[in-house]
């Protein structure tokens, strides 16, 4: 027991992790390359859609408020397949979560892959693990002081390259790039590339695994979905213990080598147990593969584990197979969830029509007496044309009752529509006086229109309000 | 509860905070050390940022900042550079030919958006939001019109209002009270006649001895077969809308003591662009000709 209280704050521990090779870690290296190419190559790709649209393939255009994803155009009224794409990719984390712990962490997560890129290039220019741990306590002389910048200056090319590939999501990509060289593009453009090159230069190159400890909500919640057949990264410790280098009967597998600690991004000895700063990169299993190896013993002292499994190991049985683990209440919860609500959004995406009609009622007032004694309703039609060319509508009516439609400055019916916008046109609806309509208090009618080229046509439901019998 | 300092959690070697809730304890794990950096710069950030901006409030206000923001200047920089940017628009609109405004789609378009918003500030106090009218307020919407209803003589009406005082060229007509001029049953008849002629219900015998009454002191202006005529202001009284009411009580009280709407001018106070915007939004209604 210390009689000195702790200190309230700690400083950060320099991690230096070791160049390992192994299954995992080209694995690793096949998903960096796939996630950064797809992340700097998308808004490059070109997508033709007729002159009046943007041919970018991948578009968010925040100023016409339009999203664009390959054949896909999204209006902002369609913002539910946004939403639903959102909650599928939680419920898609939610299920490798409760299946295989922090894959996500482990793999995917831009602060990994790009932690990755920068220690990639750490190695390059400063060497590997003891190198660097030289170059750490020399002094600064003129060769650290050579590599240290020549590093910053390659990480730096990294993040502006990182910020810089992200505006291209938002506007025009070549023209973009073509402003941004000539220092035309605007104010936002530049702070945006400027906020993401600091960001991703500070935690990429420094704050690394501080990140994953202290910022990122992430692993606060991805405890919730991990129970005892969740696949986590761990350590066979009744398989190598009692750790030691004699390595004859009387010690375990493990013979103490540091290796697993040594390529630890995250600072940590996996020995110790399944801990928070955890990420399970599985570099640690591929360094101690190669050490069970060299030494000539099975493979997967360090491995993915299930808790459940630990007392049948330790009893000397083999593990439960892996789809045991992996197919269980939750996981199957999870997996239907997430297809459920892609098979919703794909449904919806196919019945969408490319016709959009509003129909609204105008209730102030609900009718207008005319002077022949004729009773009119008037409908604000809002007709959304999502294609690249003008078109024309033609608007009807079908009801049971006597009644006829007219369009507001038009002796005809049809309504043109500028391409890729929204048209508004009253519409008035004149029972005669006669015709029951006009007394009745509600009486129900369907608009349709159709365009007038093509069979493309929708309607819409409403009524028709004549004077209340008195 | 353990004394705080000499608490030692047995798994992780870490201090505890001496909390104990049912055995759980509270680590005291140390906070990273550049949280506290990043502590102490959001303080001077905050500070810079009382400085840089409006913050500390004073007896008559608050401190006004060095780079001197305010939120009012920069909403009158908006309304400024939405005036800016609808400048040509708004010149042309002042400048259209109301007739053939609506062939020019983008400013019919800005004209009647302007028009509506025109309307709901100045014109919905009397009219009704929905452009309904009310008693003694003409409908907009409906396809009758004292002084005419295309798009020119909307906008004259709007511009120089009807029996008003203020404007020399104001609509004018004034129907006497013929309370003081017919007999009693003199006006009965009147009032038979008008509801025979609107194909109301009505005493046919009253409104025989009516109509003679009507043709020597109504119809001229209100013509003989009561058609009415636009150019004096005086109403159709054969159709079905009324705007005083069309029960025998309300034409009574009509023919006896007269009635005399008056509508304020709106040129001078709305401009030309504004006043042609209203007459566009008001002829895009249902009834405009
Ligand atoms: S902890 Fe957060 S930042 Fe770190 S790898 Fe996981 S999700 Fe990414
Ligand atoms: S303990 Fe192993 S799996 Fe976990 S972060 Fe470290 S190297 Fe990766």
């Amino acid at each position: 027991m210390s009689e000195t209280p702790q200190p309230l704050y700690a400083p950060q521990e320099p991690i230096f992790p070791r160049r390992v090779t192994g299954f995992f870690r080209t694995f690793k290296w096949w998903i960096m390359a796939v996630t950064l190419g797809i992340y700097y190559l998308t808004p490059w790709i070109r997508w033709d859609r007729g002159p009046a649209l943007p041919d970018q393939a991948v578009l968010v255009d925040l100023a016409n408020r339009r999203f664009y994803f390959f054949w896909i155009e999204i209006w902002p009224h369609e913002f539910y397949f946004v939403a639903g794409l959102l909650i599928m990719a939680g419920l898609g984390l939610f299920l490798f979560t409760s299946a295989l712990g922090r894959v996500w962490c482990g793999y995917a997560c831009p602060q990994t892959v790009w932690t990755d890129l920068f220690i990639l290039v750490e190695r390059w220019i400063e060497g590997d693990r003891n190198a660097r741990v030289r170059l750490w306590n020399a002094k600064w002389d003129v060769k650290k002081w050579r590599l240290r910048l020549t590093k910053w200056i390659v990480w730096l090319v990294i993040a502006v390259a990182t910020g810089g590939a992200w505006v291209f999501y938002f506007t025009d990509a070549p023209t973009l790039l073509r402003d941004l060289l000539a220092f035309e593009a605007p104010i936002i453009a530049y702070t945006t590339i400027a906020v993401l090159t600091a960001t991703t230069f500070l935690f990429g190159g420094f704050m690394r695994e501080q990140v994953c400890i202290y910022m990122c909500p992430w692993p606060r919640i991805q405890g919730a979905m991990m129970d005892d057949d969740t696949l986590t990264v761990g350590y066979r410790e009744w398989r190598g213990e009692p750790r030691g280098k004699k390595h004859d009967d009387t010690t375990g597998d493990c013979i103490d080598c540091m290796a697993c600690v040594n390529v630890c991004p995250m600072g940590i000895d996996i020995r110790d147990g399944q801990q928070m700063e955890c990420i399970t990169c599985a570099l640690c299993i591929d360094a101690c593969d190669d050490i069970m190896a060299r030494i000539g013993k099975d493979r997967g002292l360090i491995d993915y584990l299930a808790l459940a499994d630990e007392p049948r190991e330790r009893a000397g049985n083999p593990p439960r197979p892996i789809w045991h683990h992996i197919l269980r209440t939750r996981t199957v919860i999870y997996t239907t969830l997430w297809s459920l609500i892609g098979a919703l959004l794909i449904f919806a995406l196919f019945i969408r029509s490319d016709i959009d009609l509003t129909v609204e009622p105008v209730r102030n007032p609900t009718f207008t007496t005319l002077s022949d004694g004729s009773i009119r309703n008037t409908y604000l039609v809002r007709l959304r044309n999502k294609l690249g060319e003008p078109r024309e509508f033609r608007i009807s009516l079908r009801s049971d009752a006597l009644l006829r439609l007219e369009l507001e400055g038009s002796d005809q019916r049809i309504i043109t529509v500028a391409p890729d916008s929204t048209t508004q046109q009253r519409v008035y609806v004149i029972a005669r006086p006669q015709d029951p309509a006009a007394s009745i208090d509600r009486t129900d009618l369907r608009l349709w229109v159709e365009d007038v080229n093509s069979d493309a046509r929708a309607s819409r439901d409403t009524s028709f309000n004549g004077k209340a019998n008195p | 509860m353990a004394d705080k300092k000499n608490d030692i959690d047995e798994t992780s070697g870490i201090e505890t905070t001496g909390h104990n809730w049912d055995g759980i304890k509270e680590l005291n794990n140390p906070l990273p050390r550049w949280w506290l950096w990043c502590f102490y710069l959001t303080i001077i950030w905050g500070v810079g940022y009382t400085i840089a901006y409006p913050a500390w409030p004073m007896i008559t206000g608050a401190t006004s900042g060095v780079l001197g923001y305010s939120t009012r200047a920069e909403v009158a920089q908006d309304i400024a550079r939405f005036d800016e940017q609808n400048s040509a628009l708004e010149t042309a609109l002042a400048d259209a030919d109301l007739t053939t405004l609506a062939e020019n789609e983008e400013l019919h378009r800005y004209a009647v958006a302007g028009g509506a918003a025109v309307f709901r500030a100045q014109c919905s106090q009397c009219h009704g939001s929905g452009a309904a009218g009310a008693t003694g307020y003409p409908n907009l919407l409906d396809d009758d019109w004292l002084w005419g209803g295309d798009i020119e003589n909307i906008a004259y009406t709007i511009r120089h209002g009807v029996r008003n005082e203020t404007d020399f060229d104001a609509r004018w007509s004034e129907m006497p009270a013929f309370g003081d001029i017919l007999e009693r049953d003199e006006i009965d008849g009147v009032v038979q006649h008008v509801l025979a002629i609107s194909g109301q219900d009505h005493d046919a015998e009253l409104a025989a001895t009516g109509a003679e009454v009507f043709y020597d002191q109504c119809s001229a202006c209100h013509a003989e077969d009561g058609v009415g005529n636009r150019d004096l202001g005086a109403p159709n009284l054969t159709d079905a809308i009324w705007l005083y009411g069309s029960d025998v009580a309300a034409l009574t009280e009509t023919v006896r003591n007269a009635r005399f709407g008056i509508m304020p001018p709106w040129g001078e106070r709305l401009g030309e662009a504004d006043t042609k915007a209203v007459a566009a939004y008001v002829h895009q209604l249902g009834g405009g000709e």
